[in-house]
């Protein structure tokens, strides 16, 4: 029994630490194919260098944020059927299909089409170019909607019956199951976040660069000023949006999931009038939420819009049925707080751009560099929150996360989690080490394209000659 | 049983079966190629390799993501027992196609901190390692899994055996020689010949690793060896390994021409040959020998809604990943680096 709560638990942690790390990179290719979308739209249109340059700049970026998410993401499709064999026979023929349908929409339209996006411009032209960037873009976000699908039917389950003799789920509506209660909020709000998880990166990128180029005493470029502005107008429209975006989905989770509510809330007992605890320690064993800091009526009227409206407390539910609210009370505050950041910095940009000073403004570029992270620390808390939140169920209020999990002996289990954990930092880590040292180079003023430069200039050191022939044996041949 | 519930695993098994053949036809070139790395040490030359599959790569493994959520969808029976009972080599491979995945890109930018050299390497294992293991897996399939009650109850090291050992590595030669005949046709000058010599060695020990599964895959199961040796099934088999001795005669004489393509086409000929003697074999099982196709497939609803869409979208995605491959067409040289 124990081996058999310990395999549980590492299958846990194994399934949030890969799929945490995997997200980060299809969120990151989900706003960035949509940004060298409008980069290449607006050199066609305009004919404008600058997009140019920032489109082959950010490519670059592109083309390894993508190759990270196709092999983190290869994991995923291999590791519900290693880990989680009792989820996937029961949930496979509804979760499976959607995956299945992700793949033939959206994995196959960005990868067939990548290769022409990369390497194609001088072999297709301009205008087949751009629709195979079209296409990229397009496929990310057909990938996210249908993961989207398939992860809200698990939170929110519909259009199914469920097969007495096998306990499987039977699809009875496609359109149910697809169009579950709280898919189009999630689809939203992690579309937004996406874009605005990128839009944090190359403003932060450009606030970089700026301030260098102020300590140097060189003046901006013009590529940087484009980017920063863009970056800051999509901060400044787009956070306020997600504020709402959110505040309507959790609504939607409240009418579905109120004790996932009530766990993010701290809320232990059933009141009108709710206070909401902007801190405090919940602890499950107790029932009771220490070192509680509350605002008055504040909780009934965030989570309800009226002062008096009625807020879920955990003990309205049985015990096994409550989500672990330590972990989620702290992601859900953190990932309120980056968005309220967020907004904020998107307002200071606006007000600095009405004042002229959208490009000398040290306080806001300085603000700008810190938030560069924001919006993938945000998302990664907000998925915390949704899927702990979910616990312990794996499909909401029908299959337990402990009845989901494979009948894998611990030491396989043990060996994975060592092998991913190595692998991924040894992995991952040199492609944020890359991915860095490519952001800490300036995009140029006649940027080259990915099919044409030397390797070195990909990194800053422009095509000395001995960098491109110090192959050992060049010589010989 | 009635008419959709027994023929809808029948398409979805041909389907299946398409889609891993499609799979093993183009990322078999695509992982032999990181084995050539063993015997190609130029820098340059190196390139031109990963140059030819670069703008593709992506595309080919696709079809692998393809083959894992088919199973889940469509016979999410064979899916979680299978994966289970092959826990470690799918783990191995995995690990191996991430690490060879990011190195078309990491070998390139890291060249100027010196790390080079283990990029290099780490696309050479990487590809080796999947290789190796997609054979062991083919084969830990084929010589079967321990099910009780529609779940694996066997052991983590049960599918290495001699046999999925042979198999893992009859693999590996076979995508190496698929490498170096797709090298022979997509490449020129030095690269060229060095891949036609090792084309000729490899091909013999594919040759040698086919007749060796061969002989002993019949040998593993009753129903196997009925199938290949019962009067008058006799018939229609017997074609398969006739058809594996007159491509080997095409092959070599399209290398001792330098004929560019004909090499490729025989090695996926020899690949599409084996495969079919595999269906011959397992036929109807999905995991054998206990599981048939329809004791492992999902509700007739799931297996009927994926159909409609599968039916629709597989000509569309074939016709633009051929587009995506006659815009990369033609001779690579090191004039054309794409990095």
């Amino acid at each position: 029994m124990v081996s058999a709560a310990s395999a549980l638990l590492l299958a846990r942690f194994q399934f949030a630490f890969t799929v945490g790390v995997h997200i980060v990179f299809p969120a990151f290719s989900i706003g960035l194919a949509a940004y060298l979308a409008v980069l290449e739209g607006l050199w066609l249109k305009t004919d404008k260098q600058v997009y140019l340059d920032l489109y082959r700049y950010w490519i670059k970026i592109f083309s390894v944020v993508f190759g990270m998410g196709v092999v983190s993401g290869l994991v995923m499709s291999y590791e519900f059927g290693t880990n989680w064999s009792v989820f996937s026979q029961k949930a496979g023929p509804i979760t499976g299909v959607l995956l299945s349908y992700e793949v033939m929409t959206a994995f196959f339209l960005e990868a067939g089409f990548l290769g022409v996006m990369l390497f194609g411009m001088n072999k297709v032209g301009r205008g087949l170019h751009f629709a195979a960037t079209c296409c990229v873009s397009v496929g990310t976000l057909i990938s996210m909607t249908w993961i989207l699908a398939s992860n809200s039917w698990m939170q929110t389950p519909a259009g199914y019956s469920i097969d007495p003799a096998t306990g499987r789920f039977m699809p009875e509506s496609w359109l149910a199951i697809i169009f579950n209660p709280s898919f189009p909020y999630r689809l939203v709000h992690m579309g937004m976040a996406a874009f605005l998880s990128v839009a944090f990166i190359i403003g932060g990128t450009a606030a970089w660069h700026m301030m260098r180029d102020k300590r140097k005493g060189q003046p901006i470029s013009q590529p940087v000023k484009v980017m920063f502005s863009m970056a800051m107008w999509m901060a400044t429209i787009v956070a306020p949006l997600q504020i709402l975006a959110g505040d309507a989905h959790g609504l939607n989770t409240l009418k579905h999931q109120p004790v996932k509510i009530a766990a993010l809330e701290g809320d232990w007992e059933t009141e009108s009038r709710a206070p909401e605890i902007l801190f405090g320690i919940p602890n499950m064993k107790t029932e009771h939420t220490d070192y509680a800091i509350k605002l008055p009526f504040a909780g009934s009227l965030i989570l309800t819009h009226s002062l008096d409206g009625k807020v879920p407390g955990m003990k309205d539910f049985p015990a096994d049925q409550r989500p672990p609210s330590p972990i989620i009370f702290f992601t859900f505050r953190i990932m309120i707080a980056l968005g309220m950041l967020m907004a904020a910095t998107g307002f200071l940009s606006l007000y600095m751009r009405w004042r002229g000073r959208l490009f000398t403004s040290p306080l806001l570029h300085r603000l700008a560099l810190v938030m560069a992270p924001s919006g993938f620390l945000a998302l990664l808390c907000g998925w915390v929150t949704t899927e702990v939140g979910r616990q312990p169920w794996t499909v909401y209020g029908l299959l337990r996360t402990a009845d989901s999990v494979s009948p894998i002996m611990l030491p396989s289990m043990a060996i994975s989690m060592t092998a991913f954990v190595v692998v991924y930092v040894i992995v991952f880590g040199t492609g944020i080490g890359i991915l860095l040292r490519m952001l800490s180079r300036q995009p140029e003023e006649g940027e080259h394209d990915l099919s044409e430069q030397g390797t070195a200039s990909v990194l800053g050191t422009r095509s000395h000659p001995e960098t491109v022939l110090s192959s050992p044996d060049h010589g010989a041949r | 049983m009635s008419g959709a519930a027994y023929w809808l695993p029948v398409i979805w098994t041909v389907i299946l079966a398409a889609a891993i053949l499609i799979y093993v036809i183009l990322d078999g070139f695509d992982l032999g190629i990181g084995m050539l790395f063993a015997v190609e040490r130029d820098r340059g030359r190196r390139d031109v390799m990963v140059n030819t599959v670069a703008p593709v790569w992506d595309g080919n493994e696709t079809w692998m993501i393809l083959g894992g959520a088919t199973l889940y969808g469509v016979f999410p029976g064979a899916y979680s027992t299978l994966l289970p009972a092959l826990y470690l080599p799918i783990l191995l491979m995995v690990l191996a196609l991430i690490f060879r995945g990011v190195a078309f890109e990491f070998r390139i930018m890291t060249r100027d901190s010196g790390r080079s050299a283990l990029w290099d390497l780490a696309f050479f294992g990487g590809s080796a390692i999947a290789a190796f293991c997609q054979g062991a897996i083919l084969g830990g399939v084929i010589q079967g899994v321990s099910v009780t009650k529609g779940a694996f109850n066997g052991g983590p090291l049960d599918w290495l055996t001699p046999f999925s050992i042979l198999c893992g590595l009859s693999v590996m030669c076979g995508y190496a020689l698929l490498g170096a005949c797709w090298l022979v046709w997509r490449t020129t000058g030095v690269l060229e010949a060095s891949c036609r010599f090792w084309a000729r060695r490899l091909a013999i020990g594919l040759f040698l690793g086919i007749i060796a599964v061969s002989l002993w895959t019949p040998m593993l199961h009753e129903p196997y060896l009925v199938r290949w040796t019962d009067w008058p099934n006799i018939l229609f088999v017997a074609p398969v390994p006739l058809l594996v001795i007159l491509l080997a005669f095409l092959f070599v004489r399209g290398l001792q021409r330098e004929h560019p393509v004909t090499p490729f086409l025989c090695a996926l000929g020899w690949f599409f040959l084996c495969f079919t003697g595999l269906g011959i074999s397992i036929f109807p099982y999905m995991v054998p020998p206990s599981l048939t196709l329809w004791d492992v497939s999902s509700p007739p609803s799931s297996q009927a809604f994926q159909l409609v869409g599968t039916a629709i979208l597989l000509p569309i995605i074939l016709t633009y990943t051929i587009y995506s491959y006659r815009v990369f067409r033609g001779k690579v040289t090191e004039a054309d680096a794409y990095h």
